[in-house]
Formats: structure tokens, sequence, C-alpha cells
């Protein structure tokens, strides 16, 4: 511990937050994304994988347009998250963790986003949902869907 | 403007931003220059009050009035029969959200204190002049300037503060710790990697008054001797992230960070670092390999941060609330701090209020205030005539209090007797609508998915209790099921390597104590008395 250079230590970029960077660039972490930043920062590749599959920030696999962050945590499960949950699954017809076939939604769990108050929540991108029912969750997406046919009109 | 008749304040948070409330904003500035008022009124962006029930909020001072889920066509009429005429718009009224009135150094509203959250939702976060006429960095000021490192950590000890984090260890111990080591460098970093599912008062803090959270690490700096300090946010908090940065450049350039501060020869200096989104993270040492760039896996303790933290040198991990306190206790003096709370537990605690209740959101009370006092008062209790079932404490790895225990004081010795603990502060109220079994299959489900995997009781435990309760809640489970469950939760509980699976079995036990009759109907007769369960699924675990 003794042999570390706390002024280098200090000044370096962490490597969290290159990969991250990467990640906005890239949209994902592919194989050669992690290669070149093992190269610049002289990291074993082996060890970037590592963090780039721990932190559920980062992920090694392309996503869909718009990543469906639904929390599934106790207090949104207690106000009903389960229904809504089962309602946007068979809307969007994927399980979590899978993307839409047009590649627009990648539907994933998370864990609470601190929005409990106004619980059952999701977040797509980066837009906040709460108070969510079935009907509310289901029609936000559709908005999604609407949005995205009259931008390709 | 030198004297603005009335302050409009506007909560702007991720969730009135996502229902429109910089729309509402824009709309209410055109009617105020529209009407010629703009130099009499200011309008103030805030963090939030606690409530997010209500949609975008504006809360009109000293009148004390609150308006709630505005949309930008209602403002003109707010503008013009309550600014201008005096009357104020009924139709628009929020009546259940009571306001502090307007500069409070500390307030009392329905049993509530607010030390922590005195400036929250009050002041401009992103405007350190807001802190400043607040009193704000009179703290720094005293003590850097009058008061020797010692005397400031004698005040912090004296004053009793337990952590805020989850443990509860008191912090001026904890400092005294660091304090005692010699190092070329040291280390403060405030914990923010908020993460325990129904808790967001840090986050809330962060928004709403930045400054007192760095305010509290410049102290805790100057009473141990560090010269630099690390914010490490959660990732997904970007609000947050983006005011406590702001804050730290406002207070360089008015030189209370940096070299030399106020003339007193201390130098101190501080980074915001961004989590990537791991729960574990949030324990000290998982969060210092974090910080490193590494996996964040939990350390060996001993050695304890203050002894060797980041990158092997002392370093003091406090939680985001324990150092919002920090300037309070140090300009109000110990014996000021020790007349909040208890004698064993002094001062206030935040608490984000969840789950099944009337009123959810943020409070802040005295420790000592019974669990019904929170859910029945404060919470205005059950919605929907529906009936109390039990609370959870302290986040998922909380413990369980049933309806026996509704009069057990809050606070971080007497939570402990009944098998529970404050922890981070969320509260999580359930009514009889929901099965203890299904939501304790969902607690596993957490701890399933945020074990870090280093060591085996943790992450194969975790598993194999997801099978058995998977096994109880679909109707597949055997009679020897339950005690199965008990020895593995008894088992992680005393050899898990950290303190997620050491606490994971603590709602798993405290439930099945107090609801071992409803654990027996869904193992011997798969029978759910609630409904909840699907006990007919042929899904194998
Ligand atoms: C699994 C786990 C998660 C934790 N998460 C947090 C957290 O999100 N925030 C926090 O302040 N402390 C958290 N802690 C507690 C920290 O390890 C540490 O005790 C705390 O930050 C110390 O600050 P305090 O003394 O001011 O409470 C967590 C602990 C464990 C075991
Ligand atoms: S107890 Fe769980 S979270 Fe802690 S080190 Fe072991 S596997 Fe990781
Ligand atoms: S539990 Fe869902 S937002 Fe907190």
């Amino acid at each position: 511990m003794a042999t570390i250079d706390l002024k280098t230590a200090e000044a370096e970029i962490p490597v969290i937050e290159l990969l991250k960077k990467a990640q906005e660039e890239h949209g994902y972490l592919s194989p050669e994304v992690l290669k070149v930043i093992a190269a610049r920062t002289g990291q074993p590749l082996s060890k970037l994988y590592g963090i780039a599959t721990f932190y559920s920030l980062l992920t090694t696999r392309p996503k869909g347009k718009y990543r469906i962050l639904f929390c599934k945590n106790a207090p949104c499960h207690v106000r009903g998250a389960k229904r809504v949950l089962e309602a946007i699954v068979s809307y969007l017809g994927v399980e979590p963790g899978e993307t839409t076939k047009d590649g627009l939604f990648t539907l994933e769990l998370t864990s609470c986003l601190g929005l409990c108050a106004v619980a059952p929540t999701m977040m797509i991108g980066e837009d906040l949902y709460g108070n969510l029912t079935p009907q509310k969750a289901i029609a936000i997406l559709e908005d999604y869907r609407a949005r995205e046919r009259s931008e390709h009109a | 403007m030198r004297n603005p008749s009335r302050h409009l304040l506007i909560p702007m948070d991720p969730y009135t931003l996502a229902k429109g409330a910089e729309r509402v904003k824009n709309a209410l500035e055109k009617a105020l220059a529209l009407s010629k008022l703009t130099d009499r009124v200011r309008v103030v962006e805030t963090g939030t009050i606690g409530h997010h029930e209500h949609g975008v909020l504006l809360i009109i001072y000293p009148d004390g009035v609150v308006y709630g889920d505005l949309t930008p066509d209602d403002v003109p009429q707010i503008v013009q029969e309550h600014l201008q005429g005096g009357r104020v718009v009924e139709r628009l009224v929020v009546r259940d959200i009571k306001i502090p009135p307007f500069h409070p150094q500390v307030y009392r509203a329905e049993k509530q204190v607010r030390l922590v959250l005195r400036n929250v939702g009050l002041i401009d976060p992103e405007n350190i002049e807001d802190y400043i006429a607040n009193e704000g960095y009179e703290a720094a000021a005293r003590a850097l300037t009058s008061m020797t490192p010692q005397q400031v950590l004698e005040t912090v000890k004296e004053s009793g503060i337990q952590g805020r984090g989850g443990a509860g260890f008191p912090t001026g111990v904890k400092w005294s710790f660091a304090a005692r080591e010699k190092a070329p460098q040291k280390y403060i970093v405030c914990n923010a990697d908020e993460g325990e599912p129904g808790t967001f008062k840090d986050r809330l803090i962060l928004e709403g008054d930045p400054h007192s959270v760095l305010e509290g690490m410049l102290l805790a700096g100057y009473a141990v001797g560090a010269t630099k300090g690390y914010v490490y946010v959660r990732g997904e908090y970007r609000m947050s992230i983006a005011r406590m940065r702001k804050a730290i450049d406002q207070a360089r350039s008015k030189g209370l960070l940096g070299d030399n501060i106020l003339g007193s020869g201390f130098s101190f200096d501080m980074e915001v670092r961004e989590g990537a989104g791991a729960y574990i993270c949030g324990e000290e040492t998982a969060l210092l390999e974090s910080m490193e760039g590494k996996r964040g896996e939990p350390r060996n303790k001993p050695p304890f941060p203050p002894q060797a933290g980041l990158w092997g040198m002392p370093t003091v991990v406090n939680n985001v609330e324990t150092l919002a306190n920090i300037p309070l206790i140090v300009k109000n003096g110990a014996a000021w701090y020790r007349s909040f709370g208890t004698p064993t537990c002094p001062g206030t605690k935040v608490f984000t209020l969840v789950g099944n209740v009337v009123l959810p959101g943020l409070i802040e009370v005295p420790m000592g205030i019974t669990l019904r006092e929170v859910i029945f008062d404060i919470g205005r209790g059950i919605p929907k005539g529906r009936n109390f079932l039990f609370a959870q404490t302290g986040g998922t790895t909380g413990g369980i209090l049933a309806a026996g225990e509704l009069d057990v004081p809050m606070a971080y010795d007497t939570l402990r007797q009944v098998g529970s603990g404050l922890g981070s502060g969320a509260l999580l109220v359930v009514d009889d609508s929901n099965c203890v079994v299904d939501l304790v299959q969902n607690f596993v489900e957490f701890f399933n998915h945020e074990s870090c995997g280093k060591c085996t009781l943790c992450r194969e435990g975790t598993g194999r209790l997801l099978e058995l309760l998977n096994r109880l809640t679909s109707g597949q489970a055997e009679a020897r099921d339950i005690d199965l469950i008990r020895r593995l939760a008894v088992n992680m509980k005393r050899a898990a390597f950290c303190g997620l699976g050491q606490a994971a079995p603590t709602p798993i036990l405290g439930a099945l104590d107090r609801f071992e009759e409803i654990f027996r109907e869904h193992a011997e007769a798969h029978y759910c008395r609630s409904g909840v369960c699907p006990m007919n699924a042929q899904k194998a675990a």
C-alpha cells in the first residue's frame, strides 16, 4: 500500500468513469471497446470485463433505443408493481432482460429508484414515471411508440 | 429587488421536473413579467419539501398557501387572483401538506423537528448566498478561526451523534480513530451511494441543501486533519451529482474550499465521484474499492477505514445525513443537540415513509418517537380502510415489527432490542392486503440480485433461500422447508463476509418469528390467506 503514489492516484480519471464515457459514445461496452481501453490504460482486459459486468449501469450487450427500468422492490411491490409489470410484459411481448423486436425498448428490472413516495415507478431513458397503474403504464409506452412513428413519418 | 414582498417556491426534483415543473416555472415568469410583478416577488427553485403525491407545487410565502398538481395553464389565474387580487385560488390548493414558517432555525410541525432538513425545500440549493443567509458556514468560520481541531472533535463526541448510514456507530469516536493516526494524507468520504430500497433521504438532502453536507465534510476534515474529501454519489442520482458539483465550485470561489481557508492555515478540497450501479458499494469498504477503480467487493475488517482506507490512508466514511448534522452541532454546541431525542440516542432522524400509508414522504422526527405516531399521526394511517399488517424499519435489510410493537420508541438502541434497527431510515408500512411470505420472497430476490458474489454463504445462500421461498409461494413446499429456511438464515447471519449477508436474514427471521403460522399455512396446507400467492401454479421453483 505504501508504494501507491497518492498524487497520481488522485489525479487519474477513474477507470469506471472511462468505461461510462465509452458506453455513452458507443451504446455498450463491446469487446472491441474494452480492448481499446485496456490498451490505453494498461489494465488487463479481464479486469475491465470484471468491472463492466459488476456494475448495473455498465453493459456489455447492445440495448434498445429506450431502456425501461422497472422498479420491483418492496415499497413498489406493496403498491401494486407486480400487476403493472405483468401488463408491460404482455404489451411489449418481452420478458425482463429482453429487447423488443423493433429494437425500441429493452425491459429491465431495477432496484429502488428513490421515488417510492409515488410507487410504483419506472424510468425510461432519463424520464421518471410514478403512481403507475397497468393502464397508465401502457399509455406511456404507447406515447413513445406514437412519437417514434411521427418522427419517421 | 431589495425587499420582495413574497417568495414563490417551486420544488424542482427529478419527479416534479418529469411532471412539468420547468414549464410551470416558465409560465410563472412570463405571467409575472406581464403583470409587472417581477420586482416585487422572488421565485426560488428549491429541493423537494418531501411530498410527491401532488405533482408540481407552488408555495407562496408568507401567505403559507400550497398549490399543487399545477400545469402552465393554472399559472395566470394564480398570478392575477392571488398575487394581484389577494384571493386564494381555492380549486388549486393542496390541504394535506403543512409547510414550515419561512426562516426557521428549528421548526415543529405535527411532531416533526427539522434540523437536517432545516433548509430543504426553502432555499435555492444552487445559490450559496441563500445558504449563507441562513447562517450557513458560520460553524466552519467559527471552528477554523477560534476552535482547535481537538475542540471540534470533542463537541461532536459529546453531542452523542451516531452515524445515520445504518450501523449507528458514534461519529465522534470514529473521527478520533482517524485523528489519532499519523499519515501523509487522510481523507473524508461522504457516502451518498444510497441504494437501500425505500430510502431517498440522502438524495433529497443533496438536492435540497448540498452546502450543509459540504460544510459538514469541511468540519470533519478540520477535526481529523484530512485535507481532501470525496463525495461518492450513486450513479443514478444525476441531479444530486450536478448540485453537489455546483456547490463545490461556489464554495471554492468564495474561498471556503482550497488553500488556507479563511486565513486559518487549514486547507481542504473536495471532489464528486460517481457510482456505477451496485447496491453493495454502499458498504464502506466496497465503496473504497469502487473509488479505487475496482469491482466493489467488501474488504476484510480490520483494518477499519479510519486506520487504512482509501489508497491505504486513514479515511472517515460518513453518511450524508450524519454530515449535514455537523454544522448545527458545532455551531450550537453538544448540550443543545442533546436537547433533541433520547439520552442514549440524541438528535433527530430523517425517515422516508413509504408503502401503504396515506401520506408517504420525507419526514424528520426526534429520536424516540413511536412507530404509531409516525404512521398514524404524521402519515395519516393506512389508506382504503385496510389494516396494519407489519412495518419494516431500516430498509430491506431491516427488521419486522408487528402490530403489538407499534409503541416501541424509534432509536438505535430500542429497536435493536426488538431485533430490528433504524438502518438507513426507510420505513415501510404494509397493509393486510399483502402476504408476508410473498414479501419475504421479494426481499430475498433483492438480496440475491445484489449479493456481490465474493463469499459462498451469501452468494449460494440467497439463491437457495429464494428457491425455498418460491416453493412456499407456489404451493410446492413441504413442512420441513420452514426449518431449512431458518437454519440457512441463522448460518448466513453468523458467517457471511459483510454486512449485506449478515443483515439479509434479519427480515426473514423477524417475519418467521412473528408470523410463523402464516408460513406454516403456506408450507403445510398450501394455503395463502390473503390470496396473493398463486398456490395452484404448477411452475417448479
Ligand atoms: C450492504 C450495505 C449497504 C450500505 N449502504 C449504505 C448507504 O447506501 N449509505 C450509507 O451511508 N451507508 C451505507 N452502509 C453503511 C456503511 O458501510 C457505513 O457504515 C456508513 O456509511 C458509515 O457512515 P455513518 O457512520 O455516518 O453512518 C451500508 C452497509 C452495508 C453493509
Ligand atoms: S456477504 Fe454477500 S455481499 Fe457481502 S461479501 Fe459476501 S457475497 Fe458479497
Ligand atoms: S421501491 Fe420502487 S422506487 Fe423505491
